[in-house]
């Protein structure tokens, strides 16, 4: 299956960042005076070295000490320093807004992303790794940008500076001080790929530690129950472990990068005070010029280190970035077409136009469905376990593209209705009823937003729940808890019919949405629906064949195939797939 | 969520309190990496003494001469490199001592917060939100140990800048004031400095949990989202919630734009005044020009170490807020009393429950409950939506302790057993499926000593064998997060077959069929009335069928035992019993009746 990051993944570092920049422009925004105020702000590192050549070549070059030239020069020196200050101050303010408007657009657009990819991309995911990738893969981004990100620019603009001071005062030492740098700078890409590789297995590692804790956490009933502790424990601590391990030798290679970097300070340093001591000899450097020069090695040097230091942070980063753009690149295989038709009012007919649907290319799940189910009717879909139904309601619902065929609603091609005109009109009840953690109303109020808290107990009452609702200790103000946990399973499965019910949809599929709840209850419940639903479309799909008994039409799915269909009148009478599993439905519920 | 609320400087010293507990905990590698960087530090200041020699010994003589010997370039350059290679080595130790103290304390504490996860009793787990427990394991410990990183650096830093200030008194008293005026004020600054940050960082760190928490919800409940058609209504919800993260963060970046700038140009005022002090010193003659330089470079070296100490400042608040809530996990109360009891007895057993009250909170869900099944038999629990099935299943096998009352297995209090006893005895297959991201063998035996062939006599009873031998790799198949591969009713198989298959003496089957279709729910009945013999069952159960596996039935309603006896006797004086099984057959009766009048009025 495939998997969300795939043409993401192979994206150069460099690549990455300049994608980046392009899918959220907000980063761009005044980036050019940003990057000029980091210049300025470096300016200040400069004066140091220039301070000592001074003081050095003019101020103590006499007998005695000229200490008005030192003044003067280091007051200078002071101006310098609190013009970059001002600046250091504008730039931090602007890096970080236009850095964090960046990344909230991104984080945004990505969220968004995940919910418009189609279920089986939602599902192959792993549901952790999507949430990663809006929050833990940016919080990463913006902590580099805050730290790491600022001393990148900060140090690139320091390097050029010292090597412009550097080359005004003597183009030889410039020359021996950068020959000191190749080897560093050609090593560190090597090192930069060894990082890469080492933090990818990180984040990898991590991926999988958060899922073993996951499911420790998700899975607590079933590990009790099964007294499984010591074997989640067991696979806890083997994820923990080779996260620990992947970590170190992350880390090992990070500290050395870091350490080749000092030696090569030591060797430009090496390098500069002989060369610099010969040049002076033959008069073509003075020796405030020559410590001048050891002053801004460091200057030099440090960038470079600094850059190997946040590098490992710049490729935890990048690789969040990659991961979020990978969301972001992911293609909506079920788009909202624009300009989408509108589903015209009033009752829906929905046509399956020889339609076929694999999950696995060449396994087909459903298999060239043809049929037309009139507008305003009640049909039962009954079928084995795994037959397909709610394959065929994802289709119907357009949370899946048939891979051959197409459906149409009320003669229209679903493909082209537009999503806002599909998802008012056409509704479904999935099996397991998740409710967000908030009341029941506000759950019932997801259905139609706006509706006050009397229609929320009104569709109650309409749907004969009122009983029930009183049970609850604040009626509709009752929490439901985390994914609605702090109700039964049958509770959760009512109050998502209610959310569904409010939204008043004119085709709504109901798949095994009651499968938890009492008969009396789900009788009632059915009814209620029944006389409320006269003129719209209704679709269930029930094991409890009370359903198929008081619909206008059957199908019968049978390995993919819709082999029977017609009222339950007849087709209980004829020999087949029907009969047969309405006989063991007799058999149990009488 | 309750954080104890502390002001800055209670945080630092909380802050403080939790590095101290890290060098309690890694003791050793803490001073590897303390050695080194104190190795480091002292080769840092170390460098300056090599550069001030070299200009007053090598730079300045050869110059006065006009003409340089190799020998003593060439030694000039062994000892800058000499001096780098040991505080390469310093830098190593520090580096590497850091990185895996670190990482080591990260991974001891998310095996004693998921240890604690798996001790303690379900209720604690139903209090606290997964995206909070997730982020207690994850996020919470990462930041409780992010100023490791740091620290030994800055201890070494320490010892840097006492050396210094201390051989600047040997070296020149007037220099020394300047050094002790400018390093302390940058540690000040710090200090200021972090306290500014820290409510911002702590809320920083707050926020970020809440945006994930939304995202988490919102993923789940996608396919709501979806059917729904509202991505952009949580889109909005999420982007108010990074919005507020956004602010916050901007926020920070003026604090950080206002301080920064300042620390940064501490050091360098300070090489400023080093030189027109200096100058005048050298006037005067307490100094050479060597030394000046020398100690000028030296404020140039520390410039950038002394901000390690702030590195670790700046951490303490976000490592406190997550220490805490750490902690909350840790000293967690209500871990399940367990005795001592073994469960080496075989056979059926016999199941007694006497006058148990639960309460979800406020809420009593369960009014003093009590029947008993004689071993080998088999008894309903029925009831409408809500009445409270779930809820005593779970007690039946401990996943929780009733607030009141006993539930005893052959006379034996359940919670008088050793821990991991209860699982060989009873087997539940609860109402909602969860299956783990694992092979379908695993998912079955979860980890216990279950031979293949039990297996598949397993999913053969669940009626589970047919699609299972039909997956790609059979028993091996990775089933995946949540088994989303499989449709409901197979996963549903697969859970019931995990509590068959381990031949329980109690199995309690908590609507465990109700994603399953009537003939596949036919057979699978009757193997359980194949195999189940050696068991004492307790099956919740709506369908008649279910039921008339039962020997008994015990009716609840609105959490109290309303009646027990055969399915006849409580259809005949149970009106609330009989309302509910023989819903179908009053709503087909209804049916026949009403299409009979349709008939009529047609006709007429
Ligand atoms: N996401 C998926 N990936 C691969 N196969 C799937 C997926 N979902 C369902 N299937 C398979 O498709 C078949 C039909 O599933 P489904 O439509 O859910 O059946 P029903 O609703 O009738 O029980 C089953 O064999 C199931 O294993
Ligand atoms: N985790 C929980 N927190 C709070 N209340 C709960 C929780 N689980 C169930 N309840 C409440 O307890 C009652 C009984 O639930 P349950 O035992 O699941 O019912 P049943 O299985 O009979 O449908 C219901 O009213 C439900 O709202
Ligand atoms: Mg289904
Ligand atoms: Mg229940």
């Amino acid at each position: 299956m495939t998997t969300v990051d795939v043409g993401a993944e192979q994206r150069s570092s460099f690549g990455t960042l300049a994608h980046g920049l392009k899918v959220a422009p907000e980063f761009r925004k005044g980036l050019r005076t940003t990057l000029l105020l980091a210049l300025l702000s470096t300016a200040g590192r400069v004066v140091v070295p220039l301070a000592v050549q001074q003081t050095i070549d003019h101020g103590l070059s006499k007998t005695t000490p000229d200490l008005p030239l030192v003044r003067l020069a280091c007051g200078l020196a002071l101006l310098a320093v609190v013009v970059t200050a001002v600046a250091n101050f504008f730039m931090n303010v602007r890096l970080y807004r236009t850095t964090e408007d960046g990344l909230l657009a991104l984080r945004s657009r990505a969220f968004r992303r995940v919910h418009d990819l189609s279920v089986l991309h939602q599902a192959a995911e792993r549901r952790g790794s999507l949430v990663s990738r809006v929050t833990g893969d940016v919080d990463t981004i913006s902590t580099f940008m805050q730290f790491g990100g600022l001393l990148i620019v900060v140090s690139v603009a320091q390097v050029v500076l010292a090597s412009a001071l550097m080359m005004w005062w003597s183009w030889q030492l410039t020359l021996a001080v950068y020959v000191c740098m190749l080897p560093l700078a050609l090593s560190l890409r090597v090192f930069q790929k060894r990082l890469q590789v080492a933090y990818s297995t990180v984040r990898t590692r991590i991926g999988e530690l958060l899922g073993a804790i996951s499911e420790s956490v998700v899975g607590a009933p079933v590990i009790r129950a099964y007294g499984a502790q010591a074997r989640t424990a067991q696979r806890i601590d083997d994820a923990v472990t080779s996260t620990r391990e992947a970590q170190t030798r992350a880390q090992r290679i990070s500290a050395t990068t870091f350490c080749s970097g000092e030696l090569t300070t030591a060797l430009a340093n090496s390098a500069v005070i002989g060369l610099g001591v010969l040049l002076a000899t033959h008069g073509q450097l003075t020796v405030g010029r020559l410590i001048g020069f050891l002053f801004l090695v460091t200057l030099f040097v440090q960038p470079v280190q600094i850059a190997t230091e946040v590098l490992n942070e710049a490729q935890n980063a990048i690789a969040g970035m990659r991961r979020v753009l990978g969301v972001l690149d992911t293609p909506t295989d079920i788009a909202d077409p624009a300009p989408g038709l509108v589903l015209p009012e009033g009752p829906v007919s929905v046509t399956f136009d020889h339609v076929s649907f694999a999950y696995v290319p060449g396994k087909d799940v459903l298999h060239d469905v043809d049929l037309t189910l009139a507008a305003q009717t009640r049909v039962a879909v009954v079928g084995e376990t795994g037959s397909g139904k709610t394959t065929f309601a994802k289709l119907l619902t357009r949370l899946m593209d048939p891979t051959q065929g197409r459906v149409l609603l009320s003669g229209l091609p679903l493909a082209q209705l537009s999503f806002a005109s599909l998802r008012q009109r056409v509704v479904m009840v999935p099996q397991d009823g998740f409710l967000f953690d908030t009341t029941v109303a506000g759950n019932v109020r997801y259905g139609k937003p706006g509706a006050s808290d009397d229609d929320i107990e009104l569709a109650f009452t309409e749907l004969g729940l009122l009983d029930w609702l009183e049970t609850l200790p604040d009626g509709i103000f009752s929490a439901v808890g985390e994914r609605g946990e702090s109700l039964s399973v049958g509770e959760r499965q009512l109050v998502a019919i209610a959310r569904a019910y409010v939204a008043d949809p004119d085709l709504l599929v109901l798949d095994e949405a009651t499968s938890a709840v009492d008969p009396a209850t789900e009788v009632r419940l059915a009814r209620a629906l029944d006389s409320l639903t006269r003129g719209r479309t209704t679709l269930t799909i029930a094991h409890r064949l009370s359903t198929a008994e008081a619909a206008d039409e059957v199908l019968v799915v049978d390995k993919g195939i819709v082999v029977q269909r017609g009222p339950h009148a007849s087709l209980v009478g004829t020999p087949g797939v029907y009969a047969d599993l309405h006989a063991s439905w007799v058999a149990q519920s009488r | 969520m309750t954080t104890p609320s502390r002001t800055p400087r209670q945080v630092i010293w909380r802050g403080l309190w939790i590095l101290w507990l890290s060098v309690k905990e890694e003791p050793r590698i803490f001073a590897i990496s303390a050695v080194g960087s104190a190795l480091f530090g002292g080769m840092t200041i170390a460098q300056a003494y090599v550069f001030g020699h070299i200009t007053g010994d090598v730079i300045e003589p050869a110059i006065k001469r006009g003409d340089a010997t190799t020998s003593s370039l060439l030694g000039a350059a062994l000892l800058v490199m000499g001096v780098a290679t040991l505080k390469v080595f310093g830098i190593l130790g520090r580096r590497l001592g850091a990185g895996i103290m670190q990482y080591r304390l990260q991974a001891t504490y998310r095996k004693r917060v998921t240890r604690r996860y798996l001790e303690l009793p379900l209720e604690w787990h139903q209090q606290h939100p997964t995206g909070e427990l997730l982020s207690n394991a994850n996020s919470d410990v990462e930041a409780t140990w992010y100023p490791i990183a740091p620290f030994p650096f800055a201890v070494g830093v320490v010892f840097m800048l006492i050396g210094t200030l201390t051989l600047l008194f040997f070296t020149d008293p007037v220099l020394a004031i300047v050094g002790s005026v400018i390093f302390p004020a940058i540690a000040v600054l710090t200090v200021v400095y972090s306290s500014k940050m820290s409510p911002l960082m702590t809320r920083a760190q707050q926020l970020r949990g809440e945006v994930s928490t939304i995202a988490h919800e919102s993923f789940d409940g996608a396919l709501v989202v979806k059917t729904l058609g509202r991505e952009q209504l949580e889109t909005d919800r999420f982007t108010a919630k990074s919005r507020e993260l956004r602010d916050t963060l901007v926020q920070v970046g003026r604090v950080r734009g206002l301080f920064d700038p300042i620390m940064e140009a501490l050091p360098v005022v300070g090489v400023l005044l080093v030189l027109v002090v200096g100058t005048s010193r050298v006037g005067s003659g307490h100094l050479d020009s060597a030394t000046l330089v020398r100690v000028a470079y030296l404020f140039t070296l520390l410039a950038f170490p002394v901000r390690a100490i702030g590195w670790v400042l700046n951490e303490l608040p976000r490592s406190v807020v997550g220490y805490d809530r750490v902690l909350r996990v840790l000293e967690a109360e209500g871990s399940q009393v367990f005795g001592t009891a073994t469960a080496d007895a075989s056979g059926p057993v016999a199941l007694d429950t006497r006058d148990v009250s639960f309460a979800y909170g406020e809420d009593q869900v369960l009014h003093s409950v009590s029947f008993d099944v004689a071993p080998g038999r088999t008894v309903a629990v029925v009831g409408p939506t809500g009445s409270g099935k779930s809820t005593l299943a779970s007690l039946l096998v401990r996943l929780v302790d009733p607030l009141s009352g006993v539930v005893e297995y052959d006379g034996t209090d359940v919670s008088a057993f050793a821990p991991g006893q209860l699982a060989t005895v009873a087997a539940l297959a609860p109402q909602t499926t969860f299956l783990f991201d694992d092979t379908v063998r695993g998912n079955v035996t979860l980890g216990a000593d279950i031979s293949d062939e039990q297996v598949w006599a397993a999913l053969r009873v669940a009626q589970a064998e047919g699609f299972v031998a039909a997956l790609p790799k059979s028993l091996d198949t990775v089933v995946g997060e949540r088994g989303t591969t499989l449709s409901g009713g197979q996963r549903q198989r697969l859970a019931l077959a995990r509590a068959v298959a381990r031949n329980p003496r109690l199995l309690v089957l908590d609507d465990a069929t109700s994603s399953v279709d009537p003939s596949v729910e036919q057979r699978i009945l009757a193997g359980l009335r194949g195999s189940a013999t050696a068991s004492t069952v307790v099956v919740v159960a709506y369908r008649r069928a279910t039921i008339s596996l039962a020997d008994e039935v015990v009716f609840v309603d609105e959490g109290r035992l309303v009646d027990r006896g055969s399915h006849e006797e409580l259809r005949e004086r149970c009106a609330g019993y009989r309302d509910l099984v023989t819903a179908y057959e009053r709503a087909e009766a209804e049916r026949i009746a009403e299409h009979a009048g349709d008939e009529k009025e047609t006709v007429r």
